[in-house]
């Protein structure tokens, strides 16, 4: 016997979501070919030149932030990727990822450098955050599905919520850790807010904004396997088909597919947030 | 008496959740702890008031926790005063609106920090260029200004160095140039030395001294050191728990101590590096040169002299001539000018006694003391110096002194 009544959440969540699919469809519309558009744009652009080409340039690029270590486990990773045949997916997860850390960093940063201004806005941002990386990610692609449909984009919205709150967190966090001196300093020499932030703060606070990028980077590529359930097609895909076909081989193919390009993900953001300090 | 440049009245700060209470309870002279118990506020700063000359090092100094670095903030706003007034060319910074105190701060007010507070990310030229930079003036014109400050502090050269690679006494010169490249009228210096070694501390104060002759800024200089103070400060000001106990000169406040704190805090100091000349200078017979030696070995018998100091129409010294030599020079028909010592070493009214040890010891005869116009003004007898470093009062002496 209960002392009260059920409290029906679930039917007001699924009315609020109704109401939401409802009256802001247009809105939803024109976010889902907004992402569709971009995602494709880094799709072709990545799958433009030839693998070996891109193969270089990654190379390159991981030998010009880091130490020549990481440029050889990205040549022979990316070399191993070909060889297995997983080229075209990989490119895919690649570009679903970059698109979630674009997302997370264009809304994160002001988001994180917001909270850092004020601290009612950090008391209203923080239990948000808690609530988005906490909340299983399986519960916010249904809504998801409802809204943006299936395939790429409704996978880049769960992967943006759940990949968004370390840039958040550790802007807002980067910006309050520069030393109280320095900005008693740029105070008492007549720096505007605006200034403070874009001379002292900002910039003091690069390296540990990095460390957030870099933590969104690693938690969206954690993302592309439960993206691949609202059909967005990659490594994740075919990590999903696998485990439904009881496939152990190609299950462990893709999925060191993306531990490879986790690794050479993390080495190479890491190393540029180093080197930019 | 001159204008001030800073008028700072009954300023007052209070941290903590009931400010309007604790100064309600401060109004019926409770003391620091009495309110801190009762209302769980802080008294920063209780009723501070003070005058700041144009051109004048005004010292604050006390210990940890006396709210001089409190104090120093709220002349610009860094902390916001719970009330009073501070005036700085007759304008209340307290009433000022955000954008006025901003042109203040850029013109006017330029601060030294304890721990330097330099940008790490900037370089050396960058760092001295930030006052004129948040200013948006060009680019040139600024490094042209931050490069000239740079030198002011002997800086050259190390324009495009990183903080990090300075040692502490060149990132407090790079505090400085900083400071002083919007050519403010204020410096703030807040323990600008006290993060310093010794020796690089005091090379740091006769520098700033050596600064202060050319630019003449209005500067209020915080320290806990009490030998710093004395050494730069023209006038100090010592606070005890957020009240100012005593404001005067470092020789008003070692012969005479406001109470009996701010007679402990002076106790241990060495006075010969606060009492100075004028101190324990006593008057000197004279005499002009043109006079003949008979004339001068007159005079010692009558004064019971063994010296005389002879002068010219302008009372500048030219020497000193002995009575031994005197009685000489009459017996082989000598001028005093044949007789006169005239390699002496001279000290100023200003000089301290631990400066005049070595010059004392190298002559037997007593120290003339000669003022910036060359003019004599006395004599230093050993006596006097030691009579006052024992502590004795030393009125006396002061008195004689025309």
């Amino acid at each position: 016997m209960q002392l009260f009544p059920k409290i029906p959440l679930a039917d007001w969540v699924d009315s609020f979501v109704d109401m939401l699919t409802d009256n802001l469809e247009p809105v939803f519309d024109g976010i889902t070919s907004g992402i569709d558009w971009f995602v494709e744009g880094i799709v072709s652009i990545l799958a433009f030149p030839p693998a070996l080409v891109l193969i270089a340039i990654f190379t390159i690029l991981a030998w010009w932030s880091s130490r020549w270590p990481v440029a050889i486990f990205t040549l022979l990773g990316l070399l191993l990727i070909d060889n297995l045949g997983y080229w075209d997916p990989t490119i895919e997860t690649l570009a679903l990822v970059l698109t979630s850390v674009i997302i997370s960093i264009i809304l994160g940063v002001p988001l994180g450098i917001w909270a850092s201004q004020s601290d009612r806005v950090r008391g209203i941002i923080t239990p948000v955050l808690d609530f988005m990386q906490t909340m299983p990610a399986f519960v916010y692609l249904i809504p998801a599905i409802l809204f943006f449909g299936i395939g790429m984009v409704p996978g880049i919205i769960a992967s943006v919520i759940f990949a968004m709150p370390p840039t958040i967190r550790l802007t807002n966090l980067g910006i309050r850790q520069v030393p109280e001196d320095l900005i008693e300093a740029s105070n008492a020499f007549g720096s505007t807010t605006k200034q403070k932030l874009i001379k002292v703060q900002l910039p003091l606070a690069t390296p540990t904004i990095m460390a957030g990028i870099n933590q969104s980077i690693m938690l969206s590529l954690s993302m592309v396997v439960i993206a691949s359930l609202v059909g967005a097609p990659g490594l994740g895909a075919d990590v999903y088909r696998a485990v439904t076909q009881i496939k152990v081989g190609i299950g462990f193919e893709a999925g060191l597919a993306i531990v490879i390009l986790a690794i050479m993900l993390d080495r190479i953001s890491q190393n540029i947030g180093k080197t930019k300090n | 008496m001159e204008k001030a440049k800073i008028t700072v009245k009954d300023v007052t700060k209070i941290f903590g959740k009931s400010p309007k209470h604790a100064t309600k309870l401060l109004d019926q002279g409770k003391s620091k702890s009495e309110i801190l118990k009762e209302t769980g506020n802080t008294v920063g700063v209780n009723r501070a008031s003070f005058d700041v000359y144009p051109g004048e090092i005004f010292v604050i100094m006390g210990l940890s926790g006396s709210g001089k670095s409190t104090l120093v903030r709220l002349l610009n706003r860094l902390i916001e005063p719970t009330s009073g007034q501070v005036l700085i060319d007759d304008e209340d910074i307290v009433r000022m609106k955000p954008e006025q105190l901003r042109d203040v701060r850029r013109k006017k007010l330029s601060m030294v920090f304890q721990r330097f507070a330099l940008f790490p990310h900037k370089t050396v030229l960058e760092n001295t260029e930030y006052g004129l930079e948040v200013q948006n003036i060009s680019k040139e014109k600024r490094s042209g200004k931050a490069q000239e400050s740079l030198e002011l502090v002997g800086l050259k050269g190390y324009e495009k160095s990183y903080p990090s690679e300075l040692s502490g006494g060149m990132q407090q010169r790079v505090g400085l140039a900083r400071a002083l490249a919007n050519d403010p009228d204020v410096l703030l210096m807040d323990e600008a030395f006290s993060a310093l070694d010794p020796l690089i501390r005091k090379d740091m104060q006769d520098e700033l001294l050596e600064l202060q002759e050319s630019m003449e800024k209005t500067i209020v200089f915080i320290t806990h050191d009490l030998d710093e103070a004395l050494r730069i400060g023209d006038r100090i000001a010592l606070m005890k728990d957020g009240s100012i106990v005593q404001i005067g000169t470092p020789e008003e406040i070692m012969t005479n101590p406001a109470n009996d704190y701010v007679e402990r805090f002076v106790e241990d100091v060495d006075l010969s590096k606060v009492l100075t000349a004028s101190h324990v200078m006593k008057r000197a017979e004279t005499l002009r040169a043109d006079r003949g030696p008979r004339v001068a070995l007159q005079l010692m018998r009558e004064q019971k002299l063994s010296s005389l100091y002879i002068v010219d129409k302008k009372q500048k010294l030219i020497g000193v001539i002995t009575a031994d030599d005197a009685a000489k020079a009459i017996e082989e028909k000598k001028e005093i000018t044949d007789i006169l010592i005239t390699d002496l070493p001279t000290v100023t009214p200003d000089t301290l006694l631990t400066d005049m040890f070595v010059k004392m010891a190298s002559s037997s005869l007593p120290l003339p003391v000669i003022d910036e116009n060359d003019k004599f003004k006395g004599i230093i007898v050993r006596g006097a110096v030691i009579g006052a470093l024992a502590g004795n009062e030393t009125e006396s002496a002061k008195g004689e002194v025309s």
